[in-house]
């Protein structure tokens, strides 16, 4: 009962590897997201059910040049992935809140492993999610002309936007005292894609909200898509896309990263 | 730089804001002993537990752990040291065997050896049948034991324990008292808190009260004992004039007051000539007394000698509902 020294591989005072610390705290991240039932099915059924809401609800109002689910699926993906990705901050918030964070840090494991076994987990929910909604998509007429490294690039675009949400609700979710305003971040990047060509045309807006619509982020990566995906023009906006979200999740790391050890010292 | 002390503190402060939680605590804890930081709600225990395990920093004064520096070696301390904190820090859904699998790999042991440690630990707390199920679903008790658990999966020379047993019911306190009792026959060093005299009485080597950002007296459960006395003379008076005349009579000899039991206690040597001055002393009329008692001096006796407030007595609370 008393003799802690079976394990022979148990050494007291080995140094840590950051890269073994990160890939448990993912394996961990991954897990804890796989079993909160909820925010699974909100990953799954909301992608779904809002694609639904649009292309049967609003799309016969919308006039685009092509059938409305071609135009809407980039736009409901960044949309629902944004949402998706956006439960991280809820995440963070929660293992700061129950001391786990603590436990970690008296172990010498660093914010950074911690935050990205978040983020990992973010992008792996984002995967199902996004697969998820093309199923939907081709059941309702979606029709895409995408070869394979059309559609390698679009996953690649798309993670790269997960990444950078991701990152923002790891920032957020530092600032959040409790879980439930965490939860703010998620409703903040619903409504983010609504200014922008995600669902209507940018031409129908009033003027001035063009330029806000034209210049957000969301815009580059959603005509991006929609030129990988249905050959609609906004291919050329890949470059601004790639720019916006790597400064993004550049800036959002370093932002953690100082929030990570205020909130914790 | 070997010492005997495994935890050495010296002049530690610490304020948030303008309150001024701890000014000028020290103590130090031989290794291989179980050490009790007693103390009230809010009197600092948490804080200089979360000092101690680098988790914040004092404004001054300095500590080591094993002769290492706090701040400048701290990365070596936190090889060393456990921290089991006042709520359980494990992930509710994932199960316990997981959990310490987790924290295994976290101390560098691989698949095979971390599977290996989590069954051993899961056996020792009394957790195999539970150990494939999510946390969760753990009464608080069992929580308590496989918070314990993960923090001893990384074989640290002192462990940290905030309030272990606050919140347990009787059998789960118990069960705790001797999983921290079987931690020290393997030479680990004990530092807990806690807000019960009982409990630093039956686990503490060496008790330390804290209060008003001070150790007030630090010494063996029996020397703090004797600082009261090593006897008391209890006086039960008739009614409540008489408790205020007797009271009156001892002045600051007096030590347990209760008012509504109309009862109060002054230390004696225990002879029967000293008893018998007392009551004379006291009771010159023969009145106003209805009964006495000596009995041995409690640690609850020396804490409110020395802090001038009652501790927490141990009530089996509802389990918390943290997950
Ligand atoms: N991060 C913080 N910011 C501001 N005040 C704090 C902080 N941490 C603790 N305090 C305050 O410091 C005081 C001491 O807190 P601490 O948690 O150390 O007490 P404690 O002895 O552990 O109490 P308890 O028995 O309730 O656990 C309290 O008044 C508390 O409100
Ligand atoms: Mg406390």
């Amino acid at each position: 009962m008393s003799d802690l020294a079976t394990s022979p591989a148990a050494v007291p005072g080995r140094a840590h590897s950051p890269v073994g610390d990160t890939l448990v705290m993912i394996r961990r991240a991954v897990r804890l997201s796989r079993r909160n039932i909820d925010a699974l099915l909100t990953a799954v059924l909301l992608p779904a059910m809002i694609m639904l809401l649009f292309v049967y609800l609003f799309g016969g109002a919308i006039r685009t040049s092509t059938e409305y689910v071609n135009y809407a699926l980039p736009g409901v993906l960044v949309l629902c992935t944004g949402f998706v990705s956006a439960q991280t901050a809820v995440a963070v918030t929660q293992d700061l809140q129950e001391g786990i964070v603590d436990r970690f840090r008296s172990m010498d494991i660093g914010g950074a492993a911690i935050l990205a076994g978040h983020v990992a987990a973010s992008v792996v929910r984002t995967v199902w999610a996004g697969v998820v909604m093309l199923a939907v998509a081709l059941l309702i007429g979606f029709r895409p002309d995408a070869n394979a490294f059309e559609w390698l690039a679009a996953l690649g675009i798309v993670q790269l936007f997960v990444l950078a949400v991701s990152w923002l609700a790891a920032v957020f979710g530092l600032l959040s005292r409790t879980p439930e305003g965490a939860n703010g971040f998620a409703f903040f990047l619903m409504f983010l894609p609504y200014p922008s060509s995600a669902f209507v045309p940018i031409e129908t807006m009033p003027g001035w909200l063009r330029p806000i619509a034209e210049h957000q982020p969301v815009t580059p990566v959603i005509e991006t898509l929609r030129g990988l995906l249905i050959g609609m023009p906004g291919t050329d906006r890949a470059g601004v896309a790639v720019l916006w979200c790597t400064g993004i999740v550049l800036a959002a790391v370093a932002v953690a990263a100082v929030l990570f050890r205020r909130r914790t010292s | 730089m070997t010492t005997d002390l495994a935890i050495e503190v010296a002049g530690l402060r610490k304020s948030f804001g303008e309150l001024s939680v701890l000014s000028g605590v020290e103590f130090g804890v031989a290794r291989g002993s179980v050490f009790a930081l007693l103390g009230p709600n809010g009197s600092g225990k948490t804080t200089t537990v979360r000092i101690l395990a680098t988790l914040i920093r004092a404004d001054a004064g300095h500590a080591r752990i094993d002769g290492l520096d706090l701040v400048r070696d701290r990365h070596r301390v936190r090889r060393r040291i456990s921290l089991t904190g006042q709520y359980a820090a494990i992930d509710g859904l994932q199960t316990g065997e997981e959990n310490l699998r987790m924290m295994a790999r976290l101390c560098g042991l691989r698949g095979g050896w971390a599977r290996q440690r989590a069954a051993e630990l899961l056996e020792r707390f009394d957790l195999t049948g539970a150990g494939n199920r999510l946390v969760r679903t753990y009464s608080g008790g069992m929580r308590r034991r496989l918070d314990l658990a993960a923090s001893l999966v990384g074989q640290p020379s002192v462990i940290f324990l905030d309030e272990p047993t606050t919140g347990l019911d009787v059998r789960s306190r118990q069960a705790m008292w001797e999983v921290v009792t079987s931690l020290t026959d393997s030479g680990v060093t004990v530092f807990l808190t806690t807000q019960y005299l009982e409990e630093a009485d039956r686990l503490a080597d060496r008790v330390a009260v804290l209060d008003g950002g001070r150790v007030l007296a630090e010494g063996t459960a029996d020397e703090l004992k004797e600082r009261v006395a090593g006897q008391l003379l209890d006086l039960v008076t008739v009614d409540s004039a008489a408790f205020a005349a007797v009271t009156r009579a001892l002045g600051d000899r007096a030590v347990a007051l209760d008012r509504a039991a109309l009862s109060v206690a002054v230390p004696t040597d225990g002879t029967a000539a000293h008893v018998r001055t007392l009551l004379d002393e006291l009771d010159p009329g023969r009145q106003l007394l209805r009964r006495f008692s000596i009995r041995t001096a409690t640690l609850d006796d020396a804490f409110i000698a020395l802090t001038g407030h009652t501790a927490t007595t141990p009530q089996p609370e509802k389990e918390s509902a943290r997950v």
